[in-house]
């Protein structure tokens, strides 16, 4: 960070004017490796654009027409050592970008696992992340904390310092999930679930909010996220738990209604399976769920009869032996077992999900 | 590397001889409109490039409804495909016999490449339409809609090339086998060609693997 | 057995409006919207005065003859060229009200424009501002300017070439006219699925983004393959492909671009229109459609386009540079090779829009890699246009102000560019006014400040009179200032974690910056003002200005070797090639014109075929929006017919008589002895 002095001075003086770079001073781990990749590229790059820049200017000014002193060669358009210089230069660069970001890319991937609290605090590989259901609505944020058995809606907190597992979908459009002061953004999509693992190092309320437009109450789709230690946030969900209604299937297609600035909602208890409705796009009664669509199709579709009846096929998913069910409901099914069997194998359980 | 002058003036104008010299700029024009027409049909197998992509991502999302093998009569296809191969033969004929400048011949063989075109296009159409009598539209799956669009985009292709031969028809009774027209039935027959390349892919990756998988 | 309620869905949806005037409705005029009726108001008498003035000049039968049915390729990239500053206005009024309600949002106020209307706004500037304001621009440079640098008498095929412009018009017609009948998506410039889906925005907005963008789709991909052609195919004798100039190369480079991309956008738009219209399932969240395909394929023709717009303009600034340098361009061989791994990279990055939707580190990875890959290149065009500057005698004219201002401002979008190529610095900057500022430093700074180089530096050719230089100044310092006043506060606000796209915002926090970038806006605007102003006090001072040599740059390429205007013959003899600057090289060899000998010109004969059929597709478009059916199905086969009717035609060129040829050249031959007086 030494070398990093002149842009550092110069960003602490944005901070001093008043001007919160949350982006490059943030209080999540996570965020804060993201920041110093920002710092390091854009000095990397710098070294080439300075030169860049000064030397237009220097040629702008020194080759002027009427600076008549300045050598005027207009057949010269060629220079070996030149022309070297001018590729490899950036190419030099370029590969220390593409190493940087490749070592980067990797150790920050959400889906991945964090490898640390923070910088030079080894992580404790007994404590389980603590998971956090989130899904966009149309245009809210619910969440989901399957341990504590709670949900809230536009509000959400999470103990310092333990990190954090986010399984993010979305009943709806396209939206990203984002807080820039704990970790960079992921898409929400409807009918999968990204990830996202992050943690938060400082107590405080930081703005989170939908990064991708989904429509007339985007701009509302914003909410609090509280970084508070462990006692704060026990009574946090005591707060949550003592307010709070059941969530459950009809209070949740309610609402899945769209609404725009919707109210901070807590919910003392969450129905078994809700999530996975959620994800499968069927708190509805009567849809299928997504995973045991899959499942149908990974057997080799439903026949005509699932043209009318896709009903039939709900459930197959968590079936035993959904071969066997899907052969009983579809008997013609079984001279193909062997197919239906390597088409099993094909497909493993996560991508049920 | 300047380009410095040599001892005799150089040439920078192309004088043309007042008396000859237009057949020059007819030719460079056909060739133009070949090139043209290779890059056309460039573009138009992109399309059909990312139809037959679709085609791969969402080919087995059946949503829980039929998939190929509840679906296609591969016996019924096989005869489009060969009426659609027959038809590239034909159209073959068709360009060796205007080589010869025999304009009956030319008009023969094409009209015979046209009915086998329309033979294709009545059994696709029927196709489609016992499909819709059974559900199976393009509006009940991933899987249906890829297929829909993918194999109706060829078939409307058919139908333009089949009206365009039509046009081409009528333009040869009426001006023979002259410079255009022939250049047009050449246009012509490279974009029937190609409509069967397509419809190679078309059958052996939606019918046969879908048939036989 | 009842129907699946899928397929009674697509039923409904078809037969669910009125059998003759679709969904057309005296309620489809938004003139409640106070801000939209005084904007009818105001084009409404402004057309009325145009059309007035048309009329009472008479000026119909001369446009009509003269222009529209005009398969010059000179008057259709003028034609462009108008098209894309008539569209600049209404985009850029878009901007200004973008900036307007962000400015008094973040200060505590509610704005003047709802969500739904502020939706439309930035999807429509973003629409315009692309489809049919930067690639018009860009057409009609490639139009203009590269058959004469190839010394050719037209495009390869000029009836496709004014027809490619009638449908790009016929786009541009569908998105104005949803600005007063019906309302335009709200879905974003790319049209995002879901979102754009019939479920999510069930309104004819999206249905007039689609066929105004299938419609001049078609335009851009067949104007593509005519200029790929006439490039391969037309060229002078002796303009091998290395001695080409850069503009041409980049012109070629750009049109393979379109070939070979347009079609995938073709082919996307199409399938979201099936979505829509038949109810298919490709996008959908439900029945296994699959809403990353479509942001894949979008982006799989939307990078390339970036480059399609920016190629181009690269090209204009390298024959910029060495005619106001006064110097050969420094390595001719690195700036062709550069364009073309530019070209070819450009396919290879497409996924970095999208780096936060979940894939792979290794794919992301990848991606990142490649994109930064593509910086070489670009410095090293960069480097290229600096070291033509060394060593050279520069002539400050505006043209090269413009320049100045590109190279000192792209740079810095270069760098912020490649910034977002990091995947996990992505994951903090996607989608932020970060990426506005980046993408608008990068597009005003290269494409917009590169058209106005150009335009500059081209009009002498077209008109045969210099633009006034003062309100060149004046516009140049404006756009400048006003860039960066507009843009730097975005970013900053990006790094604040301010997203985009908002109408509304939580606190006043961000006030003084949203005032800043109003007050850029406000300076861009006067920028406009002032090019306007200089265009109009040129036409007044064209006497002043005129040039009647051909040449008022001491240019290096074949465009400067004919008169200004050039005849609608373009070269009396065509030239023949021996060296790269190849009218440089004439000049320096003191070349003789030659003033007798001249033969018979093959040129092809005007038509309106182009502006009919693009006239009726826009018709069917518009029933197609409204779900007329009987009129969409009515005016396709009309254009059907009348293209097939066009076939019949065999008899579409014509020899100018030598007589005629030798009329003009003689008043040219006067012209320049007037001239060396």
């Amino acid at each position: 960070m030494k070398r990093l002095m002149p842009v550092t001075a110069l960003l602490s003086l944005f901070a001093l004017s008043g001007c919160d770079l949350v982006v490059l001073n943030p209080s999540g781990d996570v965020a804060a490796q993201q920041a110093d990749l920002i710092l390091y590229s854009t000095v990397l790059m710098l070294i080439i654009i300075v030169p860049v820049m000064a030397l237009t200017v220097f040629f702008a000014w020194k080759y002027r027409e009427s600076n008549k002193n300045a050598s005027y060669e207009p057949d010269w358009d060629h220079s070996t050592s030149l022309e070297i210089i001018i590729w490899s230069v950036p190419l030099a660069i370029i590969i220390c970008l593409a190493g940087l970001t490749y070592v980067a890319t990797h150790r920050l991937d959400p889906f991945e696992p964090l490898r640390r609290l923070s910088d030079g605090q080894e992580i404790d590989p007994s404590v389980e992340p603590m998971v956090i259901q989130v899904s966009a609505m149309d245009w809210k944020w619910l969440f989901i904390y399957p341990e504590q058995g709670i949900a809230t809606v536009n509000e959400v907190a999470a103990i310092v310092d333990r990190p954090i597992k986010f399984e993010i979908t979305s009943t709806t459009v396209m939206n990203s999930f984002f807080v820039p002061a704990l970790a960079g953004q992921i898409y929400a999509m409807s009918g999968m679930q990204t990830e996202l693992n992050a943690i938060i190092n400082e107590p405080g309320v930081y703005k989170g909010f939908s990064a991708n437009y989904s429509g007339a109450g985007f701009s509302q789709m914003h909410f609090k996220f509280h970084g508070m230690d462990e006692a704060d946030f026990d009574s946090w969900v005591g707060q949550v738990r003592a307010q709070g209604t059941a969530l459950d299937r009809e209070t949740i297609a309610e609402l899945n209604q769209p609404s725009i600035a919707h109210p901070v909602t807590y919910y003392d208890s969450v129905e078994d399976g809700l999530w996975d409705k959620i994800v499968n796009l069927c708190i509805d009664d009567d849809s299928l769920c997504l995973n045991d669509m899959m499942m149908v199709d990974a057997l080799g579709g439903g026949g005509l009869e699932g043209l009318w009846n896709r009903e039939l096929f709900r459930g197959i998913c968590s079936a035993d032996d959904p071969g066997a069910l899907m052969a009983m409901i579809r008997p013609e099914m079984r001279i193909r077992e062997d197919e239906i069997i390597t088409a099993m194998t094909l497909v493993p359980p996560a991508a049920a999900n | 590397m300047t380009g410095t002058s040599s001892d005799t003036p150089k040439e920078f104008f192309v004088i043309e001889d007042p008396h000859h010299g237009d057949d020059h700029g007819e030719h460079h024009h056909e060739t133009g409109t070949m090139l043209g027409f290779w890059i056309y049909l460039m573009s138009d197998c992109l399309i059909f490039g990312i139809l037959f992509a679709t085609y791969a991502v969402l080919g087995q999302n059946y949503a829980a409804g039929p998939a190929p093998a509840d679906l296609f009569e591969i016996e019924l296809i096989l005869v489009a495909t060969f009426a659609l191969l027959f038809s590239s033969i034909t159209f073959g004929f068709a360009v060796l016999r205007m080589d010869m400048n025999d304009l009956r011949g030319t008009i023969l063989w094409m009209i015979i490449t046209g009915l086998f075109g329309a033979g294709f296009l009545y059994l696709e159409l029927k196709e489609f339409t016992h499909l819709w009598h059974i559900g199976a539209t393009p509006m009940a799956s991933a899987f249906l809609s890829s297929f829909f669009v993918l194999v109706g985009t060829h078939g409307l292709h058919v139908l333009g090339g089949s009206i365009w031969l039509i046009v081409l028809l009528i333009q040869l009774g009426q001006h023979g086998l002259s410079h255009e027209n022939k250049r047009r039935v050449m246009c012509l027959s490279l974009f029937w060609h190609f409509l069967d390349l397509i419809w190679i892919g078309v059958f052996s990756l939606v019918y046969l693997t879908g048939v036989l998988l | 057995m009842s129907l699946s309620h899928e397929a009674a869905d697509g039923i409904a949806h078809v037969s669910g409006v009125d059998p003759v005037f679709g969904k057309l409705s005296w309620g489809v005029f938004p003139f409640y919207e106070p801000i939209i009726l005084y904007t009818f108001i105001v084009v409404a008498l402004g057309g009325l005065a145009v059309v007035g003035a048309l009329t009472y000049f008479r000026l119909w039968g001369y446009l009509w003859k003269e222009w529209f049915t005009s398969i010059d390729h000179k008057k259709i990239g003028i034609m462009y060229m108008v098209l894309g500053l008539i569209m600049l206005l209404r985009g850029f009024a878009d901007a200004l009200m973008m900036r307007g309600q962000q400015a008094i949002a973040a200060s505590g106020g509610e704005g003047y424009l709802n969500a739904h209307h502020y939706d439309q706004i930035f999807t429509a500037h973003g629409v315009i501002m692309i489809f049919f304001v930067a690639m018009p621009f860009v057409t009609g440079f490639m139009n203009y300017v590269m058959p004469l640098q190839i010394g050719a008498r037209d495009v390869a095929f000029p009836f496709l070439n004014n027809l490619s412009f009638w449908l790009t018009v016929s786009g541009a017609i569908l998105v104005m006219l949803s600005l007063f009948v019906g309302e335009f998506s709200t879905a974003g410039w790319l049209a995002y699925a879901p979102y754009s889906g019939l479920e999510y925005s069930p309104s004819v907005g999206m249905d007039y983004y689609l066929w105004s963008l299938n419609i001049a789709g078609i335009g851009t991909t067949l104007s593509g393959i005519n200029l790929v052609v006439t490039i391969i195919k037309m060229r002078a004798p002796g303009m091998t492909l290395m001695k080409m100039p850069v503009f041409v190369w980049t012109s070629l480079c750009t049109n393979i671009l379109i070939v070979a991309t347009f079609p995938v956008l073709a082919a996307t738009l199409a399938l979201l229109t099936a979505d829509r219209y038949l109810g298919t399932h490709f996008f959908t969240n439900d029945l296994g459609g699959n809403p990353m395909m479509y942001v894949n394929l979008i982006w799989i023709w939307g990078h390339p386009e970036v480059y399609i717009l920016v190629l181009p303009i690269f090209g204009i600034f390298s024959e910029i540079v060495p005619t106001f340098t006064g110097k050969r361009l420094f390595g001719y061989t690195s700036m062709v090779y550069a364009t073309c791994v530019i070209m070819v990279l450009s396919y290879i990055v497409w996924l970095h829009h999208f780096f936060t939707m979940g894939a792979g580190a290794n794919v992301n990875a990848f991606f990142g890699i490649t994109t930064m890959i593509i910086s070489i290149p670009t410095g090293a065009k960069i480097f290229n246009w600096l070291f033509t500057m060394y060593k050279g005698r520069i002539r400050f004219e505006t043209p090269m102000l413009w320049v100045m201002g590109f190279m000192l401002t792209f740079v810095i979008g270069g760098m912020t560019g490649v910034l977002l190529a990091v995947p996990p610095a992505d994951y903090v900057l996607h989608n932020s006014l970060f990426l506005i500022a980046h993408f608008h430093n990068v597009i005003i700074g290269g494409v917009v400040f590169g058209i106005f180089a150009g335009i500059i530096y081209w009009w002498p050719k077209a008109f045969g009179f210099k633009l006034e230089p003062f309100w060149g100044k004046v516009s140049f310092w404006c756009w400048l200032i006003g860039f960066y006043l507009a843009f730097m506060p975005l970013y900053v606000l990006g790094l604040m974690g301010v997203t985009r796209r908002l109408s509304q915002f939580e606190t006043t926090f961000y006030s003084v910056y949203f005032i800043v970038a109003l007050v850029g806006a406000l300076f861009v605007a006067a920028g406009i003002g002032a090019f306007i102003v200089q265009i109009l006090v040129s036409i007044k001072k064209r006497d002043q200005l005129r040039d009647t040599t051909g040449d008022p740059w001491n240019g290096r390429t074949l465009e400067w070797s004919t008169s200004s205007p050039p005849p609608y013959y373009n070269f009396a003899f065509t030239p023949r090639v021996h060296d790269l600057d190849a009218f440089a090289q004439m000049k320096r060899e003191g070349y003789v014109r030659p003033t007798e000998g001249y033969v018979p010109i093959h040129m092809p004969r005007y038509t309106a075929t182009g502006v009919v059929m693009a006239g009726l597709l826009t018709v069917m478009g518009f029933a197609l929006v409204w779900h007329v059916w009987w009129l969409a199905a009515l005016s396709f086969a009309a254009t059907l017919l009348y293209g097939i009717g066009h076939t019949f035609n065999y008899n579409r060129d014509y020899y100018v008589p030598a007589d005629e040829v030798r009329e003009i050249e003689n008043q040219r031959t006067q012209q320049l002895a007037g001239a060396a007086e």
